[in-house]
């Protein structure tokens, strides 16, 4: 029972981590009043880049890089599209999505070719700071990444926002970017950056996946994982801490279903039950905040600077 | 950005009437941005562009197999089209077009499967009512939540898609398992439940018909209906709609129910007229395509109608291209998101001219 519940705690800090950082990232995004869901593409992408550069150049950690500035592309292009243009988000997210997951899977097709078996590269090797610790040995030994993420990502998310002038920033022009302006703050160029920033945690997020967890580059390789990161954003409260439980949540879910189903037990309901469940909690968890849930309010309003 | 700079620089302003010439211009710069942008691209799949663009958009439009095939990839994005648009033009923002029109196949593949002694005529407008009411009572949460409890739409509704692909999953792995097939798909619908082909030996089926229909539906709705005009008015802004005495929450309710309702009639011509049971492929992504769709098509019926033949020819001509160039397909993909984001670049040129002040 205890190797069960070891194996289980470690298997969650893995599965959270490529959610956490996208959905730090598109907390980043949020907080200043933009919807980014072109999410679930820049993660596709990050992973897809991140596999091809590593693959090809033979190091993981150049391939995680360009992962990152191929997502901070994607964000300006978003910006683009969304401050400066004023475009629907929705539809310029889903723009992006689409696109994103047409050039990676052009790419890999025009590279790799059409085989059966995708190609596969050494990964990312855990690390384990606490090598003789029976049982927490289990739980430490991580990828590096999630070590940054959890323990680097997530404070310093905290602290830009709520402890530096440009956090106070970015708050504010989600909150009222009329009154931010008169004040002398450049409303666009915060988004831009802010969705820069975003888009390279949620590219880091993909980049994870393939570079670390799979060493591998899939087609379902992110299956809805950015939709996710969007619910987790709701759910935490636009709070990066909180967006970290959410994470938490989500991945211990998903992790004890894994484990349930490798273990061949038969449930009385289905498996799948599981993996609904955080979609379900955070609709519920939006039904009890209800008209409380504290959106920042100049989310998906494009601001335009008339006269 | 910064004011009073003394010099004179180039500056958008927003324009209500802009030239006659600008509107007509946009289709026509868009593909030719397009065609710019993805032509890098097909050279890096050591093809000339000239030649590639041949073979995806013309030579497809050459013969007729490939036109009914156009036709046939085109019939759920006009659906899932024309669903998104009732809730975009209301500003219900519906995202959730996918799941439901996977709850539609549902229904429709559950009503097939029991259709077997049951003569066409009858099983055919049942398995279509069956998906509309499955894609209202999918559509239903998120409406209610919005309507009852301001709960953001967009963000239920996309939440409700990933919900619905498990639901898809444990049907599939459960109750409809067909123990004949390795694969978790349901079992074949009734052969009276298969939508009639409209030209032997190809594709193309009743299916397309409906999308048709659906078409001239929204048309009337929109243009000819009191309810359309009350649609228009409560997407053009809530609080004028209401001080012109306008059911606003009713009608944001009614519009995103009819909008889940038509997206899950195309999971129904899906189950119904191509693959004939369920499988969790159904849709490769049509309900976000229609979001793209509706976006394109300005929320006007004709327009939808025409940007879902467009970005059917478009995936036709993918593979049209990919058999003769080598081209990978996905282009397809890459070159409608491409137009999309090109033309939602232009419409900077309607609403706005540049000047220099």
């Amino acid at each position: 029972m205890e190797v069960f519940i070891v194996n289980l705690i470690a298997a969650t800090f893995r599965v959270s981590t490529p959610i956490l950082l996208a959905a730090i990232g598109e907390t980043y995004s949020e907080r200043a009043g933009i919807l980014n869901l072109g999410i679930e593409g820049i993660m596709f992408f990050g992973a897809f880049i991140g596999f091809i550069v590593a693959d090809k150049s033979g190091s993981l950690w150049l391939g995680l890089l360009v992962a990152i500035l191929s997502g901070v592309i994607a964000g300006l292009l978003m910006s683009l599209l969304t401050v400066t243009l004023g475009v629907n988000q929705h539809v310029s997210g889903l723009g992006i999505t689409l696109l994103l997951t047409g050039l990676s899977l052009f790419g890999f097709r025009l590279v790799y070719g059409g085989r059966s078996t995708p190609p596969a590269i050494p990964s990312f090797q855990p690390v384990n700071p606490f090598p003789n610790v029976p049982f927490l040995n289990t739980i430490t030994q991580q990828y590096l990444l999630t070590y940054i993420t959890f323990l680097v990502i997530v404070p310093l998310a905290w602290f830009i926002m709520y402890r530096t002038r440009f956090g106070l920033h970015i708050r504010a022009v989600g909150e009222n970017p009329e009154s931010v302006d008169a004040a002398g703050i450049n409303v666009y160029l915060t988004r831009y950056i802010v969705l820069a920033i975003g888009g390279g945690l949620m590219a880091a997020g993909g980049a994870f996946l393939s570079l670390a967890q799979l060493g591998s580059f899939t087609h379902g390789i992110i299956s809805g994982r950015g939709w996710v990161a969007i619910a987790i954003v709701i759910f935490g409260n636009w709070s990066p801490v909180k967006v970290m439980w959410g994470a938490l949540i989500f991945g211990g879910t998903f992790a004890l279903q894994l484990r349930l189903q490798a273990m061949g037990l038969q449930l009385p309901i289905p498996y799948e039950t599981f993996l609904a469940l955080p979609y379900i909690v955070t609709i519920i968890a939006l039904v009890i905040a209800g008209r409380n849930a504290s959106y920042p309010a100049a989310l998906l309003k494009p601001y335009r600077r008339e006269g | 950005m910064t004011e009073n700079t003394e010099e004179k620089r180039l500056r958008f302003v927003k324009t209500d009437n802009p030239p006659f010439w600008v509107k007509p211009l946009i289709p026509i710069l868009a593909l030719v941005g397009t065609f710019i942008l993805t032509s890098g691209l097909i050279m890096m799949a050591n093809a000339n562009p000239f030649e590639a663009y041949y073979y995806f958009l013309l030579a497809p439009l050459g013969n007729k197999v490939s036109i009914l095939e156009i036709l046939v990839k085109s019939t759920p994005l006009i659906i899932t089209g024309v669903a998104v648009t009732y809730a975009f033009s209301t500003g219900y923002y519906n995202i959730g077009a996918e799941g439901q029109l996977y709850a539609g196949a549902i229904a429709g593949t559950w009503i097939g499967m029991s259709a077997h002694g049951m003569p066409s005529f009858v099983a055919l407008p049942l398995m279509i009512l069956g998906g509309f009411a499955a894609g209202v009572a999918w559509a239903l949460i998120p409406a209610l939540l919005k309507v009852k409890l301001a709960v953001d739409e967009v963000v239920t509704t996309l939440l409700m898609n990933s919900i619905m692909a498990y639901i898809v999953s444990a049907i599939l792995n459960g109750p409809w398992r067909d123990p004949n097939s390795g694969w978790p798909q349901s079992p074949e619908i009734a052969p009276s439940a298969v939508f009639f082909k409209l030209v032997p030996r190809s594709r193309l089926n009743f299916g397309f018909l409906v999308a048709v229909a659906l078409v001239l539906i929204l048309w009337f709705v929109m243009n000819r209906s009191t309810f359309g005009l009350k649609m228009r008015a409560v997407g053009l802004g809530k609080p004028a709609a209401k001080f012109a005495g306008i059911k606003v929450n009713r009608t944001i309710l009614i519009a995103a129910l009819i909008s889940g309702g038509i997206a899950g009639i195309a999971g129904v011509a899906e189950v119904a007229g191509i693959h004939f049971h369920l499988i969790s492929e159904i849709s490769p992504g049509y309900g976000y395509t229609g979001v793209i769709i509706a976006t394109l098509g300005s929320l006007n019926a004709f327009g939808v109608g025409l940007a879902a033949v467009f970005f059917g020819l478009v995936d036709t001509g993918a593979q049209t291209l990919g058999r003769a160039l080598g081209v990978p397909v996905y282009l397809g993909e890459v070159t409608q998101a491409t137009m999309l984001l090109v033309a939602l670049g232009m419409l900077l040129l309607q609403r706005y001219r540049i000047r220099r002040m």
